[in-house]
């Protein structure tokens, strides 16, 4: 692939965040673009801000700022795709594959970043895992883009192995941190997380590793 | 939203009786609570822009949170554990009831016109 543009596709805003911002600033420190292609607003979120800020009405609003603002800490472009949260596995999964392989050959991407499907935990992130795999299978062999995906089931490593991809995002953990915190909705419990423990909790060395698997297609 | 005046939501529930209304009703633990503790179950449900007309509805404290139910002709909606409300800039009536750490755990919102989020709406 002569160009490279990084395309991540993942259904909520901040999963970009949690799961690739250390990736995506890597990515953008080598002056690649990268692009979010965002699958809902997370609208039906159970955080609603501590102490509560939002309601199950404006949240929507809430969430589609702080994705701005993430997307600013990150230097990426955001597109979002319109999907419902919590509804993505109900929506035919060929329609939404049509609907991504027009989005994935648009931006030319040579990298496609989603979550494994069957080990993402979240129906959205199964479907949206699942239904990247079916919109770049769509696409002619020679111009697929690769696709890393983002496991995080608890038992994944018994069924798939160690990632084929770890990436210590340390140098850019600043860069993850100011886009966390930029989903102030959601990331409260998180940060709170962070910044009670210290650097050797779990939860922090988890975020500082990012790992990805490469599909192969059969 | 703040926490529930009982008299004015009462009187909001009245205000919105007899008349096809739309109702949003959910529950949810989390799509998460069996990941982060193999013992819990994720259970959850959820009804949008359902449009029922209730002969009447009522209020009831517990003590720290209420319940509310809503008489349709033929059925009945329901919901437990609400701590907060807020009657929003479209007349409609919100009400929810969020854990500690500030997650909602149940909403039961009612509104004489279609739901439709916030974001939508300024788009």
């Amino acid at each position: 692939m002569s160009k490279q543009h990084v395309v991540v596709i993942f259904p909520h805003p901040d999963d970009e965040s949690f799961g690739a911002s250390g990736t995506i600033s890597k990515f953008r420190a080598e002056g690649i673009p990268v692009t979010y292609l965002c699958g809902t607003l997370g609208e039906m979120g159970r955080n609603m801000g501590n102490p509560v800020f939002a309601n199950r009405e404006t949240l929507s609003s809430f969430r589609k700022k702080e994705l701005t603002e993430a997307a600013k800490q990150l230097d990426i472009d955001v597109e979002l795709l319109g999907y419902r949260d919590k509804t993505l596995e109900f929506e035919p999964r060929e329609e939404v594959a049509d609907y991504l392989q027009q989005k994935i050959e648009a931006l030319q991407a040579s990298l496609v970043i989603t979550h494994y499907p069957g080990y993402a935990v979240h129906p959205d992130h199964d479907a949206l895992g699942a239904a990247v795999v079916a919109a770049v299978e769509k696409i002619d062999r020679e111009s697929r883009p690769e696709i890393w995906m983002h496991a995080i089931s608890n038992q994944h490593e018994d069924d798939l192995g160690k990632p084929d991809i770890i990436f210590d995002i340390a140098p850019y953990w600043e860069q993850k941190l100011a886009a966390i915190s930029a989903h102030l909705s959601q990331a409260d419990g998180m940060m709170s997380l962070i910044e009670i423990h210290d650097k050797k909790h779990e939860q922090t060395e988890r975020l500082k590793m990012e790992r990805f698997y490469k599909w192969t297609f059969s | 939203m703040k926490v529930i005046e009982q008299s004015v939501v009462q009187e909001k529930i009245n205000q919105l009786a007899n008349q096809a209304v739309y109702v949003h009703l959910e529950t949810t633990n989390g799509a998460y609570a069996s990941h982060f503790d193999e013992k819990a179950y994720n259970v959850g449900a959820f009804i949008r822009n359902a449009q029922v007309t209730y002969q009447h509805g009522k209020i009831v404290s517990t003590g720290g949170s209420y319940r509310v139910g809503l008489k349709l002709e033929l059925g009945w909606v329901y919901a437990e554990g609400v701590t907060d409300y807020e009657i929003d800039d479209l007349g409609r009536l919100l009400l929810a009831g969020h854990d500690r750490e500030g997650r909602l755990m149940v909403a039961l919102e009612i509104s004489k016109s279609p739901f439709s989020h916030e974001a939508e709406l300024h788009e």
